[in-house]
């Protein structure tokens, strides 16, 4: 029995110590800098990556304190998140809503402790605009839009399509899907016949194409439109094992514009991509400073964004950041 | 002895291996508390702030969703099953009540009522499968999983807003503590239910039952105590509490989104354990599972206000201990020496 304790005792005093380590290093403070609660949706997608790191290397370059959650693209970790930032009394709350649903609460117990909210890429929806002081990002209806007028063009009007969303509920996922059909709907020959969540990752968006291609409509598809470049390019790996040719034998456009899909877009994988541009951390922290110092802020602000085809993809590959 | 009514040795019996087994018990959730508190201490001198009624309030309120839905687990661990449903009944009744408080038109109490039904139903089915059939618990629940993951969708693939004007003034109720802090209503259900359940497990014949059930269900069964159904309950209340964990999360964002909750289960089941539950049934309380959860909240808020670390670091953290309290309640276990 002692043996076993004393064995049980050096277990927990091996885990405090793990613990302490972490506690340690950070004691500076005294400094009165700006501090910021970045409540991020996750690290699902390259561009999510790429969005991440430019938030943070902005505030590394303001001398902004950053408190960074990754809420691991679940609402509720999300809501804790914003609400221990309130709790810790920073400046500012910077949010990328995982859906657009259900952060009214929160947004109002934010707005009660006088703290500003910046939206940051995705929408929220609220019934009252003064939850939040803007809201920075794409305009995803349009990104959809653009998408389905490339195809148009593309297939002279005439397509079989299958469409892999993004996470159900998400803004990306519902405005992306609504700018496209507000397109394809006027082209009577160009059909959605197929259209599933992958969630914006590209393991799902391999999984769903697999079962798309072996589904009984599978054998007609020849366009798939991604909500995302990520889902995109795990499809491409579903239909090359499938033994058919993407880009050839299936037209495939997708959004976001990250490096991979360049290299895609290069090998004559991938035939376009919509950019959704994930470097906003500079305006995301102009928006910062402007509603800490109470200045008045447009509600709505877009980020400049193009579109890249196949044949600008070797030239754009090399400046590509993320 | 034998020749005493068998109600009546069942009775003394399992009381007296209740408390033969608590004593020994007490250490794994001595060990929780233990490190619930260096974890809150540490955080509180580390951080500016966290020492503070609200953000203590904040690790019950925020997290009250995965304590109701892990009580309900206590009790099904505590009886020797498991349910895996937990976190898809969640997300099934948070989409389910939204939509039809939004969409449908019924009023929130009745949505309200038809889930929490639902639930239960849901748990009774499971339990009687689980225990007339003879199936394992794990599978019946991973079945009942799937069922409500894909209903939850089927329901709506969209998260739902609710906007009734009833349910927004109840979910933006809270409990003034003074000073600026408040504790929401998610909060003041949770511990409630948790007052009711700890009462019933230590003090009510039910609640002796499934410890008994949980420690030795033939013997529980040559007793005369009656096991199935202790069992079947158990199972209903699971889908109960799983119902209501719901709830509270529509309560907690006013909205109703059926991928709610996908893996709390797992959450749920690590917070039962390292709150000093046995998995094989039998040993621990719905107390150690409220520390278990705290011990959750506040190694997520902590690395909040860190600001720099993943978030997934609350993940290791949580895997350390589990495995930590594991490997502690096996070193206290008795040996069995075979009859």
């Amino acid at each position: 029995m002692i043996k076993r304790l004393a064995i049980t005792a050096l277990l927990f005093a091996g885990l405090l110590a793990g613990c302490d380590k972490t506690s340690e290093s950070k004691q500076e403070g005294g400094k009165k800098s700006l501090v910021v609660g970045f409540a991020q949706v996750g690290a699902e997608s390259a561009w999510r990556t790429a969005n991440s790191k430019s938030i943070k290397d902005e505030a590394a370059k303001r001398g902004i304190e950053l408190k960074f959650v990754d809420a691991q693209q679940k609402q509720e970790n999300q809501i804790k998140a914003v609400r221990s930032f309130i709790a810790q009394k920073v400046d500012a709350i910077v949010l990328a809503p995982v859906v657009e649903t259900g952060f009214e609460p929160v947004l109002r117990e934010a707005k009660q402790a006088g703290i500003p909210v910046v939206l940051s890429d995705r929408r929220a929806d609220v019934t009252d605009d003064s939850l939040y002081a803007t809201f920075i990002g794409a305009d995803f209806i349009e990104e959809g839009r653009r998408a389905a007028k490339f195809l148009v063009v593309k297939t002279g009007g005439k397509a079989t399509i299958a469409e892999l969303q993004g996470t159900p509920g998400s803004a990306p996922a519902n405005d992306r899907k609504k700018g496209f059909e507000e397109i394809i709907k006027d082209h009577p020959d160009m059909k959605v016949v197929l259209s599933q969540t992958g969630d914006f990752t590209r393991a799902k968006g391999k999984e769903v194409m697999e079962a798309f291609l072996k589904s009984p409509e599978g054998k007609n598809i020849n366009v798939l439109f991604a909500h995302n470049d990520d889902m995109a390019l795990g499809a491409i790996q579903a239909i090359e094992a499938a033994g058919l040719k993407p880009g050839k034998d299936i037209i495939i456009v997708s959004i976001d514009g990250v490096k991979a899909a360049f290299e895609a877009m290069a090998e004559g994988k991938l035939n376009c991509t919509v950019e959704c541009n994930p470097l906003i951390g500079p305006q995301v922290f102009d928006l910062v400073e402007k509603a800490v110092a109470k200045q008045a802020v447009p509600k709505r602000i877009d980020v400049q964004e193009g579109i890249y085809t196949e044949e600008q993809a070797k030239e754009a590959l090399p400046t590509r950041q993320y | 002895m034998s020749a005493a009514n068998p109600a009546a040795f069942g009775w003394w019996s399992a009381r007296n291996r209740l408390r033969g087994v608590s004593s020994r018990s007490h250490f794994p959730l001595l060990m929780t508390c233990v490190v619930f508190l260096l974890i809150y201490i540490a955080a509180c001198l580390r951080y500016r702030g966290f020492f503070s009624l609200q953000v203590a309030v904040n690790l019950i309120g925020d997290n009250a969703f995965l304590g109701i839905a892990a009580i309900g687990l206590t009790l099904v661990i505590l009886c020797g099953g498991i349910d895996l449903s937990v976190g898809a009944v969640i997300g099934c009744t948070s989409i389910f009540v939204a939509t039809m408080t939004e969409h449908r038109g019924w009023s929130p109490a009745l949505a309200v009522g038809v889930a929490l039904a639902a639930g239960t139903a849901l748990g009774v089915v499971q339990g009687m499968l689980i225990h007339f059939f003879e199936l394992p618990p794990f599978l019946v629940t991973l079945g009942g999983l799937f069922l409500c993951r894909g209903l939850g969708l089927l329901i709506s693939r969209e998260s739902v807003a609710i906007l009734n004007p009833l349910y927004v003034k109840l979910s933006s109720w809270s409990l003034p503590l003074g000073g600026h802090a408040t504790f929401p209503l998610v909060g003041v259900l949770f511990v409630a239910l948790l007052c009711i359940v700890s009462y019933v497990a230590a003090f009510r014949p039910i609640g002796r039952y499934v410890y008994a059930v949980g420690g030795n269900e033939q013997s529980a069964l040559l007793m005369g105590l009656p096991v199935a159904r202790t069992k079947i309950g158990v199972y209903a209340f699971a889908g109960f509490c799983s119902a209501l964990a719901g709830i509270a999360v529509t309560l907690y964002t006013s909205s109703g989104n059926a991928l709610t909750g996908s893996g709390l289960e797992l959450d749920a089941i690590a917070a039962v354990v390292v709150g000093g539950t046995l998995l094989s049934g039998g040993v621990g309380g719905p107390i150690g599972t409220l520390v278990g959860v705290l011990i959750f909240g506040v190694i997520q808020s902590a690395i909040a206000f860190e600001g720099t670390l993943s978030s997934w670091w609350a993940r290791i953290a949580i895997g350390i201990l589990l495995l930590g309290f594991i490997l502690l309640q096996k070193l206290l276990q008795p040996e069995r020496t075979n009859p």
